[in-house]
């Protein structure tokens, strides 16, 4: 069975939706990045963004933040998202961990944490993020440049997690990671994900495998799945189509595939 | 092949009119040229437009070529000045030789002095290249080897010049001179800049500082742009010095530097005919404007007011900061647009159609998405 | 090498440092933050250095000490001021686009200077110091203008001040963040236009009171004071690396101290050329700068 055709998008209903694209294009430079993709994202489920180097994960995520310019129809729980600044969508809720982390390496840990900080909630917030992430609270003081780049990923996940967002977008988590730190990450990720509706954009199949309810896969900067996960990682020939991999031969730590 | 030769007609054109000028001597241009064109002092000031026109040009050789910004260009036209002078006023070098040594010299330097700029790119490149030509111009004023004239400058007596450019006779001789130039770096440069125009355009609305062109070009290639836009600024200076006969502090350092820039912007960034045409309009404005009496401009009002009237700076500083706010393209670019509009509309009755202003691409509106766009250049590494 | 020479150097280095670091931190953050180069913040710091001897001439404060600390507190509000109308009024409209809001400050910088020059000529125009600026002190048995102190004093409150804003309030925060990535602290929901704004006044200020200090220093103002200055705060901004405060203040002691002993010792210029050396071999060993972080 393969869906070499994209499947009509799930029909989640623009009011329970809590991110929702229409007819969304990104041009990059010269380059058509992002072609007529529409999706709709379900209250607290993951959903995974997959795809090829170059398919538009990333691109699809900056131009949701606003830090691309995009055509079409953007909203998120009802707002529209288009006539947003960056600064203004993400206070409408959305926390973002970016590609590569992002952290601002001459600040401490601790600063790039206040930075993060809204609201008054964030301070209780911060408590539960100390306490995801024991080691934050250990080094707060220390250059956040200075920290191992699982750490950093930990600062960039926290920072989503020190507000009431309304969704996650976050960034090839596992990305340049040794195994053990891969599954200290996802572990985290898998503890805040029932609350909390998050996209997911992830290379490591596995990974996203474990992690994800739904997967949406962009090739070419068009979106050609979606769909349940499960239905999408466990046809071997969609995947390899697709993402140009077999999911078998890798496993995440601790637990092996379904 | 076609699209060639239309490019042509306006350059065409506009080469027969500047040739034509010495030979009209009936006529005459009120409010703009005091004599008649074919008169000799009219012709000395259009050399001197033409001049401006080809420095402005090489200007924007490094800028649209390379991205590189630089605050410092001037170094090369008033080493074309400088170099020269020295060695015939104070070596006693014969002219020919003192422009090879002077083309020698500036090879080296340019050489030198790229090399060790181009260690660095964007803002920063601007800002060494405006240190270089400002200690250019210290060296100049402070003279500690008393070769390079102070604030007065090195005036050239006629007698060190050759025949050809001596004496009255001789200003027909320099237009000549002033009008190859000036084509001959335009059709040079038109061909590499050219293409890259539209990239520079680009880079206007998004992040020119960082244009991602200087991804794309090696450190040898940026440095024989340097060399190259500098050396033809150089000729520019040479041709300079046979029409001025003086070289003098004030083409050198951070003000002039930043004045060529403005003649660029002015007549329209990433054009090359718009260079042209800001750097031509500089040069004979410059002229004009001093000397026409400005003295008599907000007589009767407080000194405030009255006495910045008097400073033609004051003048260009505003009409830069107009055109930033209004028309960020440039003369060029609002030339373009009014061409356009009248070929529509013309095409619009063709039709019988009355039809309003054409579509007009993305150009230069001031719209929300520059903004963004502006966010995305910033977002991408 | 008379000691005494090299210590009243060293303090007249250490003022001179002083005003190329007032001038320069601003310049280096606000294009660290915004990616905009304020070309006339030479002309903002020229303003002020007007503004300070119009209140020491005809202010009529006594004692001078007091109407002194009044021409610094009227500059420093002069530039801010000036801050307030160029960003708010004029750059906020090109938002998002460098290279014109960088040509449109060419254009002011071009017309404040004429527009100085017209209304108050350009001769230099001497500054009348409190009786007490031209005496001397002697430390370490040097004489030193008490000038120079007062100066190097001045600045030093205000290093340790910006300092202080940067490390401590939420805005300095905003903006060592911003230097460092801006689209990272926008994508956190983070408005940094506020914060850039505040930073343009604030640097604007600081041009402005260090334009004072320049003309004490040099005993009088011009309107090309500030086109001049300009040239040695972009130097010390590129020894000391785009976008880094510390940096800044680094070079600045560097350039400036160097800078005083070779105008004394060598040949007339050499001071001001040998700057420039200092940044070609910079640029040669470390175009980063000693504490760069922008990569620029």
């Amino acid at each position: 069975m393969t869906r070499t055709q994209a499947s009509p998008v799930r029909s989640w209903t623009a009011s329970t939706s809590v991110l929702s694209l229409r007819n969304v294009d990104v041009h990059r430079g010269e380059a058509h990045v992002l072609r007529d993709v529409s999706f709709e994202m379900p209250p607290n489920a993951v959903t995974a963004l997959l795809g090829r180097n170059g398919a538009g994960k990333t691109t699809t995520l900056l131009a949701v933040v606003g830090l691309l310019a995009a055509t079409g129809r953007m909203s998120m729980a009802g707002t529209d998202l288009k006539p947003l600044k960056v600064d203004e969508r993400v206070r409408q809720g959305i926390g973002y961990v970016p590609e590569d982390r992002e952290v601002f390496a001459d600040l401490t840990v601790a600063e790039n944490l206040r930075l993060a900080m809204r609201g008054p909630e964030s301070q209780a917030r911060l408590q539960q993020v100390h306490k995801l992430f024991p080691i934050l609270h250990e080094r707060a003081q220390q250059r956040a440049g200075t920290l191992s780049g699982g750490q950093q990923q930990m600062i960039a996940i926290a920072r989503a997690l020190l507000n009431d967002n309304k969704i996650l977008l976050i960034d090839e988590p596992s990305k340049g990671l040794a195994p053990a730190v891969v599954t200290e990450v996802v572990q985290a990720i898998e503890q805040v994900k029932a609350t909390t509706t998050i996209l997911l954009v992830e290379q490591n199949l596995a990974v996203a495998a474990r992690l994800a309810d739904h997967a949406l896969v962009l090739d070419q900067g068009r979106l050609v799945y979606s769909g349940p996960m499960e239905d999408f990682a466990r046809d071997t020939e969609a995947t390899s189509r697709w993402l140009g991999v077999d999911i078998r031969p890798k496993a995440v730590g601790g637990r092996g595939n379904e | 092949m076609k699209r060639t030769a239309a490019r042509n007609v306006p350059l065409a054109i506009a080469v027969a009119l500047f040739a034509a000028v010495p030979f009209l001597s009936n006529v005459s241009v009120p409010l703009v040229f005091d004599g008649p064109l074919g008169s000799l002092g009219t012709m000395q000031i259009i050399a001197v437009g033409l001049i401006f026109a080809a420095l402005a040009m090489t200007f924007d050789l490094l800028f649209g070529y390379t991205g590189l910004l630089s605050f410092g260009h001037t170094l090369w036209f008033a080493l074309g000045l400088y170099l020269p002078a020295v060695l015939m006023v104070g070596a006693g070098a014969p002219f020919g030789t003192a422009l090879l040594l002077a083309l020698a010299a500036c090879l080296l330097l340019s050489l030198i002095i790229g090399a060790v700029a181009l260690r660095t790119s964007g803002i920063a490149f601007a800002m060494v290249t405006m240190a270089f030509a400002e200690a250019f111009l210290i060296f100049v004023e402070r003279n500690p080897t008393k070769m390079f004239g102070g604030d007065e400058g090195i005036t050239v007596a006629g007698s060190l010049l050759p025949q050809a450019v001596r004496g009255v006779a001789g200003i027909g001789t320099v237009y000549w001179i002033a009008l190859v130039l000036a084509v001959t770096i335009y059709l040079l440069l038109r061909q590499s800049v050219g293409s890259r125009a539209g990239h520079v355009l680009q880079g206007l609305k998004e992040n020119p500082l960082r244009v991602e062109l200087l991804g794309l070009h090696t450190y040898r290639f940026r440095l024989l742009s340097f060399v190259l836009s500098s050396m033809l600024a150089v000729l520019c200076g040479f041709v300079y010095l046979l029409v001025a006969r003086v070289a003098y502090p004030g083409i050198a350092g951070t003000d002039f530097a930043l004045l060529i820039m403005v003649m660029v912007v002015f007549g329209g960034t990433g054009r090359l005919w718009g260079a042209a045409l800001g750097g031509f309009l500089y040069g004979v404005a410059n002229i004009r404007l001093g000397s026409m009496s400005t003295a008599a401009f907000g007589e009767g009002l407080p000194q405030w007011i009255s006495g910045p009237l008097q400073e033609p700076p004051l003048y260009i500083g505003l009409a830069v900061v107009l055109m930033m706010l209004f028309a960020p393209e440039g003369l060029a670019g609002l030339i373009e647009k009014a061409s356009s509009r009248l070929r529509a509309r013309l095409a619009g009755s063709r039709r019988g159609r009355n039809s309003g202003a054409a579509p007009s691409g993305s150009g230069g509106t001031p719209g929300g998405d520059g903004t963004e766009t502006a966010l995305a250049a910033s977002g991408q590494r | 090498m008379a000691m005494n020479d090299v210590i009243s150097l060293l303090i007249s280095g250490l003022g001179l440092a002083g005003i190329y670091f007032l001038l320069a931190s601003g310049l280096s953050l606000i294009y660290g933050l915004m990616r905009v180069l304020n070309l006339a913040h030479g002309a903002i710091f020229a303003v002020g250095g007007f503004v300070g001897w119009a209140a020491l001439e005809y202010l009529p404060v006594e004692p001078d000490w007091l109407r002194f600390t009044a021409a610094l507190v009227l500059a420093t509000l002069a530039g801010a001021m000036l801050g307030i109308l160029i960003e708010k009024g004029l750059l906020a409209r090109l938002y998002g686009r460098p290279y014109a809001q960088m040509l449109l400050t060419l254009g002011l910088a071009f017309a404040m200077t004429a527009f100085l020059g017209g209304w108050l000529g350009h001769d230099p125009l001497t500054l009348k110091q409190p009786a007490w600026f031209d005496e001397v002190t002697v430390i370490a048995g040097s004489r030193v203008v008490n000038s120079r102190l007062v100066i190097v004093g001045i600045a030093l409150i205000l290093f340790l001040a910006t300092v202080v804003f940067l490390r401590r309030s939420k805005h300095g925060l905003i903006i060592r963040a911003g230097v460092n990535n801006r689209s990272m602290v926008m994508a956190l929901g983070i408005n940094v236009s506020k914060s850039f704004t505040l930073l343009f006044v604030i640097g604007s200020g600081l041009a402005g009171l260090g334009g004072v200090l320049a003309g004490v220093f040099f005993g009088s103002v011009t309107p090309e004071l500030g086109t001049q200055q300009l040239i040695f705060a972009f130097i010390v901004i590129i020894v000391g690396g785009l976008g880094s405060l510390e940096g800044t203040a680094l070079a600045a002691l560097v350039v400036a101290v160097l800078q005083q002993f070779v105008n004394y010792y060598g040949p007339p210029g050499a001071g001001d050329l040998v700057t420039v050396l200092l940044l070609a071999v910079m640029l040669l060993v470390r175009p980063r700068g000693l504490l760069g972080k922008v990569a620029a």
